[in-house]
């Protein structure tokens, strides 16, 4: 039995073909199981820009860019597999779009000299470029997040929220506490309580959780959910009367398909962002012409526009820009996954470009650096308008606590330094 | 023709009462090692440790943990995934606070822990039985996950409650953390599930293992006889969960690096074991190789099809590969109620006839 079926998977793989010399990104989706409703619209968005760069430009240079698609289920096991099978390919990215994926591949990827972009998610430290040399999350990271969220209700308070109550509702997950300590730090500085609500996988069952914070009527939720897990705690805020303009989701948790389902009532809900929504942007007629007209796009090609659709194209589009640079520094257009880590940390995203390439005013304009994997940190709040359907930005783009958020970089990176033997350094 | 007992002469007990009587079983055994110890490690990549071999064989020796529970002594499980963490937990403890001994040794101390445990847990067995042990053992697994999850002491204060397993070398080559060679790791895991194979077969076939089928077969028979059942369930309890906790610490350090309890071994993971137990078959050490490789190994192998192969959108080949793999095990288990590891039986019967049946 093991050995028929051993041969059988070597013959499979070998009529998988040989790598081609392309430019590889690599796409760990999940189409399936308990978060497929927001695992969707990312890889449709990231797969669709990549298509429209090939069908319009040719590819990156002159390269074309090949998108290998992998199904997780966001499942750590299988995103490991997916890396080991894909990492012979010549790949040059991966985007894991999962903290437990990102995890496991962070000593991985830097042994292999593979990049990683973990935008809005991941290993928070890993901002600190002269420890995780691989490893990219601009531009924005939770801990920017959770200062957002506490200098947005600051704000609405006149600065003052010394004595409030804040319930954060989290994914019993790495994801889910990565917020916490920053969260603690936080209200040591400005005086407000801290109450801690986790929610176990898949986050089908929260009733619990929502009873207490019914009980004990805290002034703010913060949450810090994902797949299935924002769909019920939208409804279950309705269900107990919580004021939805005191609600406010992390940049995962805001998307249409997390709040359709509660209707009406989950008007006013919002939830944090680091680059624009909507799909009022030249680029989009590119898109519809180039790639979902022409029948390219992927999935059911239904989610176009959509919030995460749109942070999808996002990662795709600064995935795009560091090829450019790696390209330019490399001085040729096959760059390699080495080439790739530089022109990453060499990326520069200006309002300039962003206009260029048909988004103008996309997303914040940030500078990547060794001592900066990051960005810095700016991000915006929007918020949901049921009756039209669609989230709406609500303030600016404002930095998040540097002073708050940087010491707590330096802290955990040199843990992870000192735990891993690794020497810090940018040269 | 050449599977048979005749010609082969035992000229002592030893010989008599051997694991595989017949010479060419045997032979046939001896070679499976020696291209597993001496031939794979020099051929095998990162892709067949990682995405293969690594899985199928630390689900080997949970699989083996859990038969000797549910197997050979009747008392059904389902606290596996529960017990793996407490393998994984104990690991990292012990490797964080005593970097300079083995991780070899600090693998079997967890697996020793794991049995401590076990046999706390497998306190109710005396009291209860079959669906109300379940339960019982399904407590366990919930109170384990939530433990890990709420103790921060568990995760040395990790701001992300992960663990994650440092470098740690075995005669100086690294076995755990990125730098470890695909040979490396695989050579760890297969001296554990080899030794835990041997330990188990030779448990099962003594006085151990008959008390504990004689428990498994009919309790009240078996006290009459003079089996004490306190002894043989908790012994039952410590044996399977001290396998079961070397495969979780195995899980954690050796072939993921970084584990996330809830993820990692959720009540999925107590499915998953208990599945490849029965697929496997129930009371055979071959049953628990046989189920964790149909497990382990279907599931990449269709994935390698449908998508490397055929090229077919990712989500189909997901879908499909639950159904395939789901309207397997109900077919096998229509054709064979007792698993793959009784296929192997009746195939063997009929190899010791061919090629004259009558």
């Amino acid at each position: 039995m093991r050995k028929t079926l051993m041969t059988a998977a070597l013959g499979a793989m070998m009529a998988a073909g040989p790598a081609l010399a392309d430019l590889v990104v690599v796409d760990t989706s999940y189409r399936t199981g308990p978060y497929a409703a927001n695992g969707i619209p990312f890889s449709d968005g990231y797969q669709d820009y990549f298509t429209l760069i090939n069908e319009r430009d040719g590819g990156v240079g002159g390269e074309k860019i090949k998108v290998i698609e992998c199904e997780t289920g966001y499942n750590t096991e299988k995103g490991v597999e997916c890396y080991e099978a894909t990492k012979g390919e010549g790949a040059l990215l991966y985007q894991p779009l999962s903290t437990g994926i990102t995890y496991q591949l962070i000593p991985k990827a830097t042994s292999d000299g593979i990049s990683l972009h973990t935008m809005g998610y991941g290993r928070t430290s890993a901002k600190n470029g002269a420890v995780f040399k691989n490893v990219f999350n601009y531009p924005a990271n939770y801990w920017d997040g959770a200062s957002h969220a506490i200098t947005h209700i600051l704000n609405e308070n006149g600065g003052d929220i010394s004595g409030r109550k804040i319930a954060l509702v989290y994914h019993n997950s790495a994801y889910g506490k990565e917020p916490i300590r920053t969260l603690e730090e936080l209200s040591k500085k400005h005086g407000f309580e801290l109450m801690l609500l986790p929610v176990d996988h898949p986050g089908q069952e929260q009733k619990s959780q929502w009873l207490q914070i019914r009980r004990e009527k805290p002034d703010n939720v913060i949450m810090w959910g994902w797949g299935v897990m924002n769909q019920v705690a939208i409804q279950e805020a309705v269900n107990i009367r919580f004021p939805m303009d005191q609600f406010i989701g992390i940049w995962w948790s805001g998307s249409e398909n997390d709040v359709k389902s509660a209707g009406a009532k989950a008007n006013g809900y919002k939830a944090l962002t680091f680059h624009n929504l909507g799909s009022d942007y030249p680029l989009y007629d590119d898109m519809a012409k180039y790639v979902v007209e022409a029948g390219k796009a992927a999935g059911a090609g239904d989610q176009v526009g959509s919030v995460l659709y749109n942070r999808g194209m996002y990662a795709a589009m600064l995935a795009v820009e560091a090829m450019r640079t790696a390209q330019e520094i490399a001085g040729t257009s096959a760059i390699n996954a080495a080439q790739m880590r530089d022109g990453m940390e060499a990326l520069e995203i200006t309002e300039a470009k962003m206009a260029g390439l048909g988004l103008p005013g996309f997303g914040p304009e940030f500078k990547v650096s060794c001592e900066n994997h990051g960005g810095d940190g700016m991000g915006a709040v929007s918020q949901w308008n049921a009756e039209k359907g669609e989230f709406e930005l609500i303030t600016d783009y404002y930095q998040s606590d540097q002073e708050v958020i940087n010491a707590l970089v330096a802290e955990d990176s040199a843990s992870y330094a000192a735990e891993n033997g690794i020497e810090p350094s940018c040269n | 023709m050449f599977y048979r007992e005749a010609g082969d002469f035992k000229t002592s007990y030893a010989e008599d009462s051997q694991t595989f009587p017949i010479k060419f079983d045997r032979y046939r055994y001896y070679a499976v090692l020696v291209i597993a110890f001496a031939v794979v490690p020099f051929v095998i990549n990162d892709y067949w440790v990682n995405a293969v071999f690594l899985p199928f064989l630390i689900y080997a020796i949970a699989a083996i943990g859990l038969n000797i529970l549910t197997g050979y002594c009747g008392q059904v499980s389902l606290g596996t995934g529960g017990f793996m963490a407490v393998g994984a937990y104990a690991c990292y403890k012990l490797m964080t606070s005593f970097p300079e001994v083995s991780i070899l040794i600090h693998v079997i101390l967890a697996g020793g822990i794991t049995a401590g445990v076990g046999v706390l847990f497998g306190l109710p067995s005396l009291r209860i039985k079959g669906f109300y042990l379940a339960v019982a053992t399904l407590a366990a697994q919930f109170f384990l996950v939530w433990l890990f999850n709420r103790v921060p002491w568990f995760y040395n204060y990790s701001a992300s409650g992960q663990i994650s397993a440092p470098e740690r070398t075995v005669l100086g080559v690294p076995v755990t953390g990125a730098e470890t060679a695909p040979w490396a790791a695989y050579l760890v895991c297969l001296l554990f599930v080899t030794a835990s194979a041997l330990v188990a077969r030779n448990l099962t076939r003594g006085m151990a293992g008959r008390k504990w089928m004689a428990i498994r077969d009919m309790d009240i028979a078996a006290e009459i006889i003079g089996v004490d059942p306190l002894k043989a369930k908790l012994s039952a309890f410590a044996v399977s969960s001290f396998f079961i906790g070397i495969a979780g610490a195995l899980f954690f350090s050796v072939y993921l690096g970084a584990v996330e309890v809830g993820e990692a071994f959720g009540i999925n993971k107590s499915f998953l074991v208990l599945f490849m137990v029965i697929i496997g078959g129930l009371g055979s050490i071959f049953g628990s190789f046989a189920g964790a490789a149909f497990l382990v190994l279907l599931p990449v192998f269709l994935k390698n099809l449908l998508v490397g192969g055929l090229g077919w959108p990712t989500d189909l080949a997901a879908h499909l590969e639950f159904i395939i793999v789901g309207a397997l095990i109900i077919a096998f288990l229509v054709a064979e109620p007792h698993g793959l590891a009784q296929l192997w039986r009746v195939a063997k019967e009929k190899l010791r006839l061919w090629p004259f049946p009558h």
